[in-house]
């Protein structure tokens, strides 16, 4: 991490020193007074310089990617991460052996990774930033299977003209069914049920 | 494991050095106590416990290799 620690008369005075050799705005750093300083008796006696710990705030996408870091190292999973920063959302992709484990059983665990990361980099901030986390593209093959199955029922319930329920799955999984029977329209599909067992059934239409 | 909990903890509230995680391992488990300040309960409980639960979720995955079960209480 980037930090210095310097002195001045005033503490405003350190802390533009320091802004000036780092080369960056006040908002971009944090720092802590060490030695606040004082003007002594008429100016002569007992004058102290302030002194300041300024340290450059990381950025929210090396926040993500270290917290990542830590938690894969204390499970002994070597892995590497890729970032993709486009804007609205970042896209934090995890690459390894043996990180099947973090995906968890129908990527409940990189669920809850995922909620954990916002949490985090989210926390004190007030420009919000999404993260969206993957691992070994787990998200976007579970996509692709999805839209799969979703066709070839729709296939199945516009052949026999009855109603077929899928199972259980969350709102991102339901939402990718949909979208992706939105244009048929021999069939239409609609969720039932409450969480976590909410499901979506796919109706024929007469 | 214990460290899982611990850094997912210390991530999430406003007083990491009041974090304590205990960890007392048996054949079958492993029982992990996690003690917050309580000004930080809620940011490690969540609304209707999602958050415990989602760090409950990755303490399982990191005991699999162990093939224990793992409890996560918050106390």
């Amino acid at each position: 991490m980037d930090s210095i620690e310097i002195s001045g008369k005033t503490v405003e005075e350190a802390l533009d020193k320091a802004l000036q050799e780092l080369g960056v705005s006040k908002e971009k750093v944090e720092y802590q007074i060490i030695e606040p300083g004082s003007k002594g008796i008429w100016g002569i006696f007992g004058k102290k310089f302030a002194k300041i710990k300024v340290v450059i705030k990381p950025n929210p996408l090396q926040k993500t990617v270290q917290f990542l870091e830590d938690i894969t190292s204390v499970m002994d999973l070597p892995v590497k991460i890729n970032t993709v920063d486009e804007g609205q959302v970042v896209k934090v992709d995890i690459l390894g052996k043996d990180v099947g484990v973090l995906i968890g059983r129908r990527g409940e665990t990189l669920d809850a990774l995922q909620y954990l990361v916002n949490l985090v980099l989210n926390k004190n901030n007030e420009k919000r930033q999404k993260i969206f986390l993957d691992i070994e593209g787990y998200r976007y093959r579970r996509k692709h299977t999805l839209q799969r199955l979703a066709l070839r029922l729709a296939d199945k319930v516009r052949e026999r003209g009855r109603r077929v329920a899928l199972e259980p799955m969350n709102s991102q999984e339901r939402r990718i069914i949909h979208t992706a029977l939105q244009v048929r329209n021999d069939i239409y599909t609609v969720s039932e049920g409450e969480e976590p067992y909410r499901k979506i059934i796919i109706n024929p239409k007469r | 494991m214990k460290e899982v909990v611990e850094i997912l903890a210390k991530a999430l509230v406003n007083q990491p050095d009041k974090v304590d995680v205990q960890m007392v391992e048996k054949e079958k488990m492993i029982l992990i106590e996690l003690r917050v300040a309580s000004e930080d309960m809620g940011r490690i409980i969540g609304k209707q416990g999602k958050i415990a639960h989602a760090i409950r979720s990755v303490a399982k995955a990191a005991a699999t290799k162990q093939r224990k079960k793992v409890i996560v209480e918050i106390i």
